[in-house]
Order: structure tokens, then sequence, then C-alpha cells
């Protein structure tokens, strides 16, 4: 037990903070991330069956309802589903740092001279990465829901998903930032998660909206997250005018079209605030 | 920065919470290369001026530097010099031991070159090297409290920081912790900053303080320490405790209490005194137990009370309670 094998030690001498050391230690929390969702199979399997529930159970039962003309309830959700997927899998990455609070390994990240924001970039990244990486399977499904699969497509939506991924993943951390335990976090996702999906517009249509509910959408960011998603996906289908503006109508901002390209610079501020206000909300001292 | 200052230096260190005070008025300097234990029973104050000290803590008023650095002041300076090991497991039990290591030395910004070698030594170290590739959920308690002292020196720092590194760990497995520790002395100029409530254990430190409600109470060397109590400890049980402390006083001036349920007292020669105690003593004595002075004694001696006294009357420690919530 005590054997010891006398070996001369290397001195090591930590350099000084620059750009490059918060780099590589962003670069290592998001490749600890990446390890952990390679070792954890059955996440991903279970991450799979609330989507396809959505999509084949919720969607095939609402299609006889919906009367859709030329465009399939399912296709419509196909978009929406991506999107709750996603939701779901960052959000639950950004809370995780309450488990690596609970088990002890966030102080050995706190102690470290780097600084909280390499942190939880590196956290952010991780966790849309592996929320990106589980939609893939998803987005595979998309010739059953007459989705083609167009490359371009594909990219931008990969693209559309990780910033949402990151995005949510930063609220996440904000919220989970003071959180001591484990059995606070559930609730909490219950409580931030499922308005952030049932307002944003991913599983029903924006149009024809009552008053109140119109507005909530347009406060949630989730709404500006999911837009260009449907909408990427719109592009490719063939379908008439008068039903694109049915299942695809776009935000509103009191009756002005909020332009796509707009939507999505919003997400990226989003995401920048979230993660700030993460930082800074982030105790690193008792 | 230079070698020749103080490895740590402590000035008027405080802290409070709400009303208790957790560390009120310490002031200590460790030497460079030494050994030295932070002694005393849980609740002390042991924990929470280590955090002060490893900058996870603002202290209340007071000021501490390490490898000379200010605490408050150059955060990341002292981050950078200072090696970690926590009374609670900080190790990710989903990842490998060399995998730890790694994302370690990642995050102090190691070079990889040299972060490799240094991986195998610290591993090796720790006899560890051969496991390097097992998921650290399969260790023991004792190989993950190993792989947390070799995941701490790493990064190679000046001060090496152990917060009660053989907690719930079986006698066997503290022993060799250790013989690790002695060591990594042996190899490399190091200053080893240990706290423990196990009294025993200061026996491995070239000096140790003595803490008790958040004050140092004795600082000395061990051996010095003890020399300084000259006394043996007697402990009886009698049928009457109390008529057995007073007729002590009365008879042989003695001056005896009742800790942890015996008549205890101190004399210079425990065992030649034990006839005349039975021939002096009125009272049926049941039981008696002559021991040599330890640390508990000087705990004793300085405080008035056993460490198993004091842990049983103190109250709920708000940063032991804030380190179960987490």
């Amino acid at each position: 037990m005590t054997a010891i094998n006398p070996t001369p030690v290397a001195a090591v001498r930590v350099p000084a903070a620059g750009l490059r050391h918060q780099v590589r230690a962003a670069a290592v929390v998001w490749q600890r991330e990446m390890i952990r969702f390679g070792r954890d199979r059955s996440r991903i399997v279970s991450s799979l069956v609330q989507p396809v529930l959505f999509l084949f159970v919720l969607g095939s039962g609402l299609a006889s309802l919906v009367s859709s003309g030329d465009v399939d309830f399912r296709t419509f959700l196909f978009p929406g589903v991506l999107a709750t997927s996603v939701l779901f899998t960052a959000a639950f990455s950004g809370i995780s740092m309450v488990w690596d609070r609970e088990f002890g390994f966030l102080r050995e990240m706190l102690v470290a001279p780097v600084s909280t924001t390499a942190i939880l970039t590196g956290k952010c990244l991780g966790g849309a990465t592996v929320a990106t990486l589980q939609s893939l399977i998803i987005l595979a499904l998309a010739g059953l829901v007459d989705v083609p699969y167009n490359l371009v497509m594909m990219l931008k939506l990969v693209v559309l998903l990780f910033l949402m991924a990151f995005m949510i993943c930063a609220l996440g951390l904000f919220l989970s930032a003071r959180i001591k335990q484990v059995q606070s976090a559930m609730p909490l996702v219950q409580l931030t998660i499922t308005p952030l999906m049932f307002l944003s517009g991913s599983l029903f249509p924006l149009s024809n909206l009552p008053g109140w509910l119109h507005v909530a959408t347009t406060l949630n960011p989730m709404t500006y997250a999911v837009e260009p998603i449907r909408s990427t996906v719109f592009d490719h289908l063939e379908l008439s005018p008068a039903a694109r503006a049915t299942f695809d109508p776009g935000i509103t901002w009191a009756g002005w079209h909020v332009p796509v390209p707009l939507q999505v610079a919003i997400v990226v501020a989003a995401c920048l605030v979230l993660l700030g206000l993460a930082v800074a909300r982030f105790a690193r001292t008792e | 920065m230079e070698d020749s200052a103080a490895a740590i230096s402590i000035r008027g260190l405080v802290k409070r919470f709400k009303q208790v005070e957790a560390v009120a008025g310490i002031d200590l300097d460790v030497r460079p290369g030494e050994t030295f234990g932070f002694l005393g029973p849980n609740g002390a104050g042991k924990s929470t001026t280590i955090k002060i000290l490893c900058t996870l803590a603002d202290a209340t008023a007071g000021s501490a530097r390490v490898a000379g650095f200010d605490v408050a002041r150059e955060r990341d300076q002292v981050r950078r010099h200072i090696g970690l090991v926590f009374q609670e497991p900080t190790l990710d039990a989903y990842l490998t031991a060399e995998q730890n290591l790694r994302f370690h030395g990642e995050l102090y910004g190691v070079d990889r070159a040299t972060a490799a070698q240094r991986r195998q030594e610290v591993l090796t170290m720790v006899d560890l090297w051969e496991r390097r590739g097992d998921l650290v959920q399969t260790f023991s308690g004792g190989m993950r409290r190993r792989l947390e002292i070799a995941r701490g020196l790493l990064h190679s720092p000046r001060v090496l920081f152990l917060d009660e590194p053989t907690i719930g760990l079986d006698p066997q497995t503290r022993a060799s912790i250790w013989d690790y520790l002695k060591e990594l002395h042996r190899r490399q100029e190091i200053t080893v900053f240990v706290t423990t409530h196990y009294m025993d254990e200061a026996e491995h430190c070239d000096r140790i303080a003595i803490v008790d409600q958040g004050r140092i109470v004795a600082l000395d060397t061990p051996a010095a320490l003890k020399s300084g109590i000259g006394k043996d400890r007697v402990q009886i049980t009698t049928d009457d405790d109390a008529r057995a402390i007073a007729e002590l006083a009365d008879r042989f001036g003695i001056e005896a209490a009742v800790h942890e349920g015996a008549v205890t007292f101190a004399v210079a020669e425990g065992a030649a005194f034990v006839p005349q105690l039975f021939a002096g003593l009125d009272v049926p004595i049941n039981s008696v137990t002559v021991t040599r002075p330890t640390l508990d004694d000087v705990f004793l001696s300085y405080t008035g009370k056993t460490i198993r006294d004091a842990e049983a009357a103190r109250p709920v420690s708000p940063m032991a309670f804030a380190a179960r919530g987490r």
C-alpha cells in the first residue's frame, strides 16, 4: 500500500492568465460534457422517447382533427418537436450545474485560476453540442413526416438548434447559479421549461391567437428560436401561400412582421445576456 | 514572493456568520517547507480558516497572504500557487482517474507536455498509475483521497492545503495517506497545511496550532506541547464521582473533573500514583486508566475540555451546514 516509487519531479509553474488559458479552460469543460455524454447511452435513448411521442402520437392524434389542407399536422409539428427536444436537453445540461455542486466537482472548477466566464461558456457550449447531437437523430426522421432531406436546410437547422440550445443552457445556468440542492432543481425545470415550450409556438401555429397569448409568445425568447427553425423547414416544403400563412404566420410586433435574421439576432443577443447574467449571479466565495 | 518569507501569513483574521464567530482573531506564520497541523474539534473554525486561505470565503476582518500573495486582492495568483484537497469529494466519478487529472491540468493552464509527465509522476506517487484508465466511481474512499492528493499536486503548488484528508478513512488508510505526504516532502519543497480533528495525527506535523472556538490556544512542535504538559492523565470510575472529586482535592490537592463519564485528573507519575489512590480514597474505585500525555491532553489542558466534550457541546456550525447543503 505504501510502496513509493521514487521518480524525479517535473516542476510545473502555472502560467499567468491569458486568453489562451481561458480558452483552454472552456475547451476542457466542453470536453468533459462530451465524455460524459458519450458514456451515457441510456440518456440518448430516453431523450428520444418524448419527441417521438410528440411527433407520432400527438401529431397523428391531432392530424385527424386539424383541417390541414396540404400540410400534414406532423409536418407542422416537426420543427416544433426538434425545438422541444433541444429545449429539454439544453435546460437539463444547464441545470446539471446543481449536480456538479452537489457532488463537489463544481468546487474543483471554482478554485481554479480561470474566470467564471470561461467555465460557464464551456458548460454552455458543451450543453449546446450535446443537445444538437441528440437532435440529429430526430432530424434523421424528417422523411417520415414528409420533410425533404435537403442538405442546406439541414445545415441551417443544425446552426439554429445550436444557437437555441446555447440560449437555453445559459438560462439553465442562470437559474441554477444559486441553487444548492438537487431536489430544488427539478421543480425549477418544470416551472420554467413548460411555459417556455407552450408559449413558443412549437406545438401550435402562432396565427389567430387570442391577444394575451399573442403578447406572451412575443415576450418569450424561445419563440424567436423556434420560428426561424420552422421557417427554414417550410421554405423547403411545397405548399400554398394560404397554408403557409396558417401554419407559419411568423412573428408580428403590432402588425409588423419580424424578419427571420432579426429573430436570429435576438437569440444571439439573448445567449450573451443570459450568459452574462449567469456569470454575474455565480458567487465564487462564501 | 521570496522563499525566505512565510509560506502562509495570517493577521487578525475574523470570520463572522450572523451571530456565530467561526474565526475569532487568528495570527499565524507558517514557514516554507514545513508540515503545519491545524488541530481542533469539529466546528473550531478550521475549515473556515482554510476556505479563507484558499480564496473560497471572504474574511470579515484581518488579512492573509499565501505563497506571498494576498488572498483577498490577488486571488488568481494565490490559486495558481496552491493545491487543495477538500474534506468533501470533488472528483468527477464519471471520468477516469487520468481524465480528472487532465481536466485539472487544462484548467490550470499547465503546458501539455509537462502535464503528461506530471500526471504519471503524481499517479505513480500515490500508486494509482496502474488504475489511471478506470472510472473514479470504481475507486474506494482511500483511493479517491489519494487521487485528490495527486490532483492537488499536479500543478506543482507551493502550498498544499488538506482539509481533514483522513476523515472517514480506516486507520490503515489514514496511515498510508500520511506516508504519501511524508514522501512528498522528501521529494520536493512544499509547504503542507493540514487540518484534522484526530489528535494522534498531529504527530506527523512539524508544528501544530491547537484551535478552539475560532482561536489558537497553543502553537508549538508536538513534542514541546506534550512536554509542556508533563503529566499523565488518570481516569477513574467510582461509585460516587462527586465524593471522589472532593476527596482528591482534600487529600491530594488534585483538581479533578468529570470528562467522558470518568473522573479525570493529571499527575506527574500516573502509574506510581495508583497505589496511593487506592489507599487514599474511601470511595470504591471500579476502574483506573492511566495514559501518557497525548495531544488530547494538550487540548484538555489548554481548553479545559476533551476533544469529544468540545464536539458534543458545539453549536451547529453554519459552515458545516452550508457544506452539507451543497
